[in-house]
C-alpha cells in the first residue's frame, strides 16, 4: 500500500501517493505549472527553473517537477513573485535564442514560442548572447540546429536511456554546452539510428525533421511525372490532430485529399503490409517447421530498429526477416506490377510515401534492394508533420472532405494490415496468416490481445496445431537489449530457445508514437491513436491479410507465390554489420 | 610506436581500474598524464573495453577542463586575461597570436609547434599584458612584437 499524502495547492487540498511530485498533484487540481523541460515520457530533469513554485515555511523557491509533495505541505504555485521569476527565467532563456520564430521548423508549433506568448515577452531584456553552431543535416532525416537548442534535456534523455542509441550528448559545460555527438563528428557518422524521438520531444525548433514537402510540391507540378502516393497505418490517425480532432481514423479524406492534390493514384501502405505478412508468415513457417533459416524470427518493417541492429546486434542478422517493410514493397510493386497492369512508363511514376517516421526517409535509399523496380522505388517519403503543413499550404478543407476510396490494386487492405501501426500489430497479423498456413484452416478469433498495449515488453505462447509458440513483443530500442540477450543466452547453453518469433518497433508505443508524428504525445494519446487502429482493424470484414482479394490477385497475376523467386527479387533484402561510429 | 604503447597502457589501465566505482574518470587522468591529451581512437578503444558509451566520454572529456582532445604543441603558447591584462588589452595580443598561428584559443598548430590558451592571471600583474611560451613570461607585450617573439621558437628550431 502507497502512504497517502494530504497538502494544500493555492488552497485547494489534494490528496495524492506519497512520491507525487508537486507537478502532478498540481495536475490533479486543474493547476497547470510552466514547463519547459519536463516531458510526461521523461523524468524531471530539473534544466528550464519555470516550474518554481513557493512553499510556505521556507524562503526558498521550489521546482515543482521534481519535488515530492510532502504532508501538510502548503504550496503556491502563482502570485506576482513567482510571475516576476518564471519572466525573467524565460527571459533568460530568450538571450541566448535567436528571435528567428518566422523560419523556424517549429513556428506556431514551439514551447518556448507559446510560453513568450503567454508571459507577454515583448523586448530582449538582456544582451542576445547566441551560439554559432552550424546545422546539420546530414542523416537526411532530421536537422539539428544547436543555435536553438535550451538545453532542456530531453533528446538526450530519449536517444540515451529511452533508446540506448547514445549518437546525442551535451558537449562542453556553462555557457559553452551544446547538443551533439561524441566530439566533432556529424550525426550520420555517430550512432543515430535516425528514430526522430529526439525531434518529437524538442520543445524549440533545434531538432526538427527534414523538410521534403518541396520535392513533392515540383513532382506535381511536373506533366512528365506521373505522381502517386500511399499512406503508412499509424498516419491516418494522427494527422487529425493538427486540424484538432485527436484519435479519429480519417483514412478516407486523405484518400479524397491526396486526389484534389493532384496525385494520379493513391494507394495504401497497408496493402504493403498484407503483402509483407505473406512473405513473412511464409518466412516464419518454413523456419519453424523446415528448418530453413534461424529462429527467432525478428521483424524487420523498422528502419530505425534495422540501423539499430545493424549497429549494435548485427550477430542477429540471420534471425531477421528478409522481407522488406510494407512501404517499400509498395513502393516497388508501384514501378512494376500496377504500372505494367496499366501501361505506364515507370521511368514517369513518382511515388511519394507519407509516413509517422523519420528513418523512412533513411529507408529508401538504405541498400540496392531498394531500387529493385530498376528505379528508386520510392522517391520521397514525408512525415505526418510535413503532411500537416502541405494540407494548409494547399488551402483544402481536410476535415470536411467526402470519404473516397484507395486505388484498389495497391490501395485495399485487411485488418491485419492496419494494426502494423501500433506495437504488435506486425506480430499478430503475420500470426493470423501464420495459423491458416499451417493448419490450413482460419481461426474463430483473430484477436491476439497478449501482444497489445504499452507494456515495454510483451510475450504470449500460442498454440498452433500443438505447436507451442513463444512470442516477444518489444518497443523503445532500450528495451530490446533484455530480449535479445535471452535469445544469446539460450543459444549459448544450447537451452530451448525463449522465442520463436520477435517482433521490434524502435519507437515507444510502435508508429503511432513515430518520430514524425505530430507533437505532445503522450501515452494516452498513444492509445489514441492505436485504438482508432484497432477499430480499423475491428470494422473490416476481411482481417487476414491471406483473404485480401487484391493480394491473391497479386500473388495470382504477378508474383507468383509467396517466397518465390519473383517476390524474393522485389520484396527481400539483406542487412549488413556497419560501424557504430564512422569516425 | 607511440601508438602499440597507447594500446598496451590503456589495456593495464583497463585491467587495474574495470571493477572500480568511477573508473572512467581515473584512466582518463592516466591518458592525460602520460600523452598530454586523450586521443579520439583511444577514447574509442576505451568505450569498448568499459562498455561505456562514446558520448558519456566525451562528455566527461569535455566538461573537465584538465582533459585535452588534441594533442599538445611542443610551445605552450599562454595570453593571460586576467584583471589587469584585461584593462591593459591583452584581447589585441590573443588576436595576433590566432592571426600568426592560424588557430584559435584552445587548438594546436597542424605543425604541432604550438598550443594556444588563454588563461587567468599568470601572477605578474605589474608586467600585463603578459604572455607566457613554456616557462618563459614575457611582459608589456605590444601587439607589432607577438611576431618577433614566436618567431624565436620557430628559428630554434631550424
Amino acid at each position: 500500500m502507497y502512504k497517502m499524502i494530504e497538502a494544500k495547492i493555492n488552497g485547494i487540498t489534494v490528496e495524492v501517493k506519497e512520491g507525487t511530485t508537486v507537478m502532478e498533484a498540481a495536475k490533479k487540481v486543474q493547476i497547470k505549472i510552466p514547463t519547459l523541460c519536463k516531458h510526461p515520457d521523461l523524468p524531471p530533469s530539473a534544466a528550464c527553473g519555470l516550474c518554481i513554485v513557493k512553499v510556505k515555511g521556507s524562503n526558498k523557491m521550489f521546482r515543482a517537477c521534481c519535488t515530492p509533495i510532502e504532508d501538510k505541505m502548503e504550496i503556491t504555485t502563482n502570485d506576482p513573485d513567482i510571475v516576476e521569476v518564471r519572466k525573467t527565467v524565460l527571459e533568460l532563456i530568450l538571450s541566448n535564442h535567436p528571435n528567428d520564430c518566422l523560419k523556424c521548423g517549429r513556428n506556431s508549433n514551439c514551447e518556448l514560442q507559446s510560453m513568450a506568448s503567454d508571459f507577454g515577452i515583448r523586448e530582449d531584456v538582456f544582451k542576445k548572447f547566441l551560439r554559432d553552431i552550424p546545422q546539420d543535416s546530414t542523416t537526411g532525416t532530421i536537422v539539428l540546429d544547436p543555435t536553438k537548442c535550451i538545453l532542456c534535456g530531453r533528446c538526450i534523455e530519449v536517444c540515451q536511456k529511452g533508446q540506448d542509441v547514445w549518437a546525442l550528448s551535451f558537449l562542453q559545460r556553462g555557457m559553452d554546452t551544446r547538443i551533439s555527438p561524441a566530439g566533432d563528428i556529424k550525426l550520420s557518422e555517430s550512432p543515430c539510428v535516425k528514430c526522430g524521438q529526439c525531434s518529437a520531444h524538442c520543445p524549440t525548433g533545434a531538432i526538427f525533421e527534414k523538410d521534403d514537402t518541396r520535392l513533392v510540391w515540383e513532382a506535381l507540378k511536373n506533366a512528365d511525372k506521373y505522381c502517386v502516393i500511399q499512406i503508412a497505418p499509424a498516419v491516418r490517425v494522427a494527422i487529425g490532430e493538427a486540424f484538432g480532432v485527436v484519435g479519429k481514423n480519417l483514412t478516407k479524406k486523405l484518400y479524397a485529399l491526396f486526389r484534389r492534390m493532384g496525385f494520379k493514384a493513391v494507394f495504401d501502405t497497408n496493402f504493403g503490409a498484407d503483402v509483407t505478412i505473406m512473405e513473412e508468415a511464409g518466412e516464419f513457417v518454413e523456419r519453424l517447421l523446415h528448418n530453413k533459416g534461424e529462429l527467432p524470427l525478428i521483424t524487420s518493417c523498422c528502419p530505425a530498429w534495422v540501423d539499430f541492429m545493424e549497429k549494435f546486434h548485427s550477430d542477429m542478422i540471420n534471425h531477421f526477416s528478409t522481407c522488406k517493410s510494407p512501404h517499400e514493397i509498395v513502393g516497388t510493386l508501384s514501378k512494376t506490377y500496377y504500372a505494367e497492369k496499366n501501361g505506364i512508363d515507370p521511368a514517369k511514376i513518382y511515388m511519394v510515401s507519407i509516413m509517422p517516421c523519420t528513418a523512412k526517409k533513411y529507408e529508401i535509399t538504405r541498400s540496392g534492394e531498394m531500387f529493385a523496380s530498376g528505379f528508386q522505388d520510392i522517391d520521397v517519403t514525408i512525415t505526418t508533420r510535413e503532411l500537416s503543413r502541405m494540407i494548409k499550404q494547399a488551402g483544402i478543407d481536410f476535415l470536411n472532405l467526402p470519404d473516397e476510396e484507395a486505388d484498389g490494386l495497391l490501395g485495399e487492405y485487411s485488418g491485419a494490415g492496419v494494426i502494423f501501426g501500433a506495437t504488435g500489430g506486425v506480430m499478430e497479423a503475420a500470426l493470423r496468416t501464420a495459423y491458416n498456413i499451417v493448419t490450413g484452416k482460419e481461426l474463430e478469433d483473430v484477436n491476439f490481445i497478449k501482444t497489445r498495449g504499452l507494456e515495454s515488453i510483451k510475450e504470449a505462447e500460442i498454440d498452433i496445431k500443438g505447436t507451442k509458440i513463444r512470442i516477444a513483443v518489444a518497443h523503445g530500442l532500450s528495451h530490446v537489449e533484455e530480449v535479445l540477450n535471452r535469445v544469446r543466452q539460450a543459444k549459448k547453453e544450447g537451452k530451448e530457445l525463449p522465442y520463436h518469433f520477435i517482433e521490434v518497433m524502435a519507437c515507444p508505443g510502435g508508429c503511432v508514437g513515430g518520430g514524425g508524428q505530430p507533437y505532445n504525445v503522450t501515452d494516452a494519446l498513444r492509445l489514441k491513436r492505436s485504438s482508432a487502429i484497432y477499430q480499423d482493424d475491428k470494422d473490416k470484414e476481411l482481417r487476414c491479410s491471406h483473404k485480401n482479394p487484391y493480394v491473391k490477385k497479386l500473388y495470382k497475376d504477378f508474383l507468383g507465390k509467396p517466397l518465390g523467386e519473383k517476390s524474393h527479387k522485389l520484396c527481400h533484402t539483406e542487412y549488413k554489420a556497419r560501424p557504430i561510429y564512422i569516425r | 610506436m607511440k601508438k602499440d604503447r597507447l594500446q598496451a597502457d590503456l589495456e593495464g589501465l583497463v585491467k587495474k581500474w574495470k571493477s572500480k566505482k568511477g573508473n572512467l574518470i581515473m584512466i582518463l587522468h592516466s591518458i592525460e598524464n602520460i600523452y598530454g591529451y586523450v586521443p579520439r581512437d583511444t577514447s574509442l578503444k576505451l568505450s569498448r573495453l568499459l562498455d561505456v558509451p562514446l558520448a558519456r566520454i566525451y562528455e566527461v572529456i569535455t566538461f573537465y577542463n584538465y582533459f585535452k582532445l588534441e594533442p599538445p604543441g611542443k610551445h605552450n603558447v599562454s595570453v593571460c586575461m586576467g584583471t589587469a591584462c584585461y584593462l591593459r588589452d591583452a584581447s589585441s595580443l590573443i588576436e595576433e597570436v590566432e592571426k600568426i598561428l592560424h588557430i584559435k584559443e584552445g587548438q594546436t598548430t597542424k605543425d604541432s609547434m604550438f598550443h594556444f590558451d588563454v588563461v587567468r592571471c599568470l601572477g605578474c600583474c605589474g608586467l600585463a599584458p603578459v604572455m607566457m611560451i613554456d616557462e618563459k613570461v614575457y611582459g608589456k607585450v605590444k601587439k607589432n612584437e607577438v611576431a618577433d617573439i614566436l618567431s624565436k621558437y620557430v628559428k630554434e628550431e631550424e
